[in-house]
Formats: C-alpha cells, sequence, structure tokens
C-alpha cells in the first residue's frame, strides 16, 4: 500500500537532487532546470498531502507554484541572455562582477 | 495489487531522469531529460488522482517553460571549455548542504508519526468530471485574490523578461 510517507521520501530524493544540481553546475541553464526540480518536489509534496487530508485546495496552490515557476523561468532566461550579451559566458564561476 | 508496482515504476523514471538532467554534459539533453522527468511526475500526478494537475504540467512545462528553455540554449553557442568541465568543484558544500536538509526533513517526517505514515483512504470511484470542477472552484471562488495576482505576477515577469532581453534600443531598428 503506497502511504503519504512514500510521496514524502521521493519528494526529499528529487529535492536533494535539485539542490545538488544548483551548488555543483557550472552552466547557469541546468542550475535554473536545477530549481525547476525543487518546484517539482514542492508540487509532489502539495499534491500528497491534498489527497491525504481529501482537500483539493492544495491542488489549488500547486497551480499557484507552477505560475510562479513560469514567471521566475522567463525572468531568469531573460537574465541569462543579458548576460550572455554583455558578458560573453554564462558559467557560473566565471560570472563573479560581484565577488569580493 | 498492481497499483504499488506503478507507482515504483514511476518513482524510478523520475529520479533516474532527476539524477541524469544532473550529471548529462550536454545542456540539451539535460533539457531533455527535464522534459522525461516532468512527463514522468505528470504520470505520478494521474496516478493521485490529480489529473488537472497533470495537465496542466505537461502544458505549461513541457510545452511552455521547456520550449523556453530550449530556445535559450538555442540562442547562446556554448563554447568548446565551458563543456570541458562541467561541475564548480563544491563537491564538499554540495553533499554537506543537501544530506543535512534530507536528513531534516526525513526526521521531522517520521517524527510527524501516525498523521503522515497513515495509509491514504481509498478514494472509491473517481468521479469522471470532479477533479478539474472542484479545482477551479477553489481557484474561482475562496482564492480568487492570489488568482488575480498570480495574473499581474505573471505580466510583471513578461514586461521584466522583455526589458532585460531587449538589449540596447538603438540596435533594434
Amino acid at each position: 500500500m503506497i502511504t503519504t510517507s512514500h510521496y514524502l521520501i521521493l519528494s526529499t530524493i528529487i529535492l536533494t537532487i535539485g539542490i545538488v544540481g544548483v551548488l555543483t553546475r557550472r552552466n547557469v541553464l541546468i542550475v535554473l532546470m536545477s530549481i525547476e526540480l525543487i518546484f517539482n518536489a514542492v508540487n509532489i509534496n502539495l499534491v500528497a498531502f491534498s489527497k491525504q487530508l481529501q482537500n483539493t485546495i492544495g491542488q489549488v496552490f500547486v497551480v499557484f507554484v507552477i505560475t510562479v515557476a513560469a514567471a521566475e523561468a522567463a525572468v531568469g532566461l531573460g537574465i541569462v541572455i543579458a548576460l550572455f550579451r554583455n558578458k560573453e559566458k554564462i558559467n557560473l564561476d566565471e560570472i563573479d562582477l560581484l565577488k569580493w | 495489487m498492481i497499483e504499488p508496482i506503478m507507482f515504483y515504476v514511476t518513482a524510478g523514471l523520475i529520479v533516474l531522469f532527476s539524477i541524469l538532467v544532473i550529471t548529462a554534459r550536454n545542456a540539451v539533453h539535460c533539457a531533455i531529460y527535464l522534459i522525461a522527468a516532468l512527463l514522468s511526475i505528470a504520470a505520478l500526478y494521474i496516478y493521485m488522482h490529480a489529473e488537472f494537475i497533470a495537465a496542466i504540467q505537461i502544458l505549461t512545462y513541457v510545452g511552455g517553460i521547456m520550449v523556453l528553455f530550449l530556445m535559450v540554449i538555442m540562442l547562446i553557442n556554448f563554447n568548446e571549455e565551458s563543456r570541458m568541465r562541467k561541475a564548480t568543484g563544491q563537491w564538499k558544500a554540495a553533499i554537506l548542504v543537501s544530506l543535512t536538509l534530507a536528513g531534516l526533513m526525513l526526521y521531522f517526517f517520521f517524527k510527524g508519526g501516525p498523521v503522515i505514515t497513515a495509509s491514504v483512504p481509498a478514494a472509491g470511484p473517481v468521479p469522471v468530471s470532479g477533479n478539474t470542477e472542484i479545482v477551479g472552484w477553489g481557484l474561482y471562488v475562496p482564492y480568487v485574490l492570489p488568482f488575480e495576482i498570480a495574473s499581474l505576477l505573471l505580466l510583471v515577469a513578461i514586461i521584466g523578461s522583455v526589458l532585460l532581453a531587449k538589449g540596447k534600443a538603438d540596435t533594434w531598428d
């Protein structure tokens, strides 16, 4: 029998993979993709609790999370394009303008 | 008896494609693996009787956001040097942070006790038009103000990304 804790463990695994991707990859685009993985881990949690509590408001919040993810992807990719136009590089360890 | 097998197959696919997303060398391959992972998550939503969420997962994530990602990958040409080394080398920090966070989350999940580890009550026969109708009601009746704020957020995101990606005005004549 699949319980809510199965979904929670799956979501924890995806969140951990996403955090490792954010912290280790060099390419900005792949870091943004890892952030999408983290969003999806949150969504799985929300749907799992909505299923357990028999309350669909959790799924309404998933709609809002997906909206915010779409806005974040649009703005993030706009920043990536502006960065590439100005600096000609998109690797995280080469973008050190604010580092001292 | 088939249901747990379906869950484990779907969960295994999600974890496999997620690991491939952060390990593949080419950014296009990463995007393709992320599309596969998102489709597997949509299958998991269908398994959890959240059909509407599965539909908008496919429509907005796979059809919208990932197409945006692939288009930006197409616009930006990576040089050979950046493909040689794919990681920043912060392995210690990454392992420390991720394992600490995962351990904390699992600890509190299981400390949550019988509420969380209780089995999901059987949903019974699922109504044909139930899920979308209920989610739509929740979206338009109790949460109509956050809905409007979300539309405002999308407007701001559209204007902001156009301004960010437009560049100088005199180069566009």
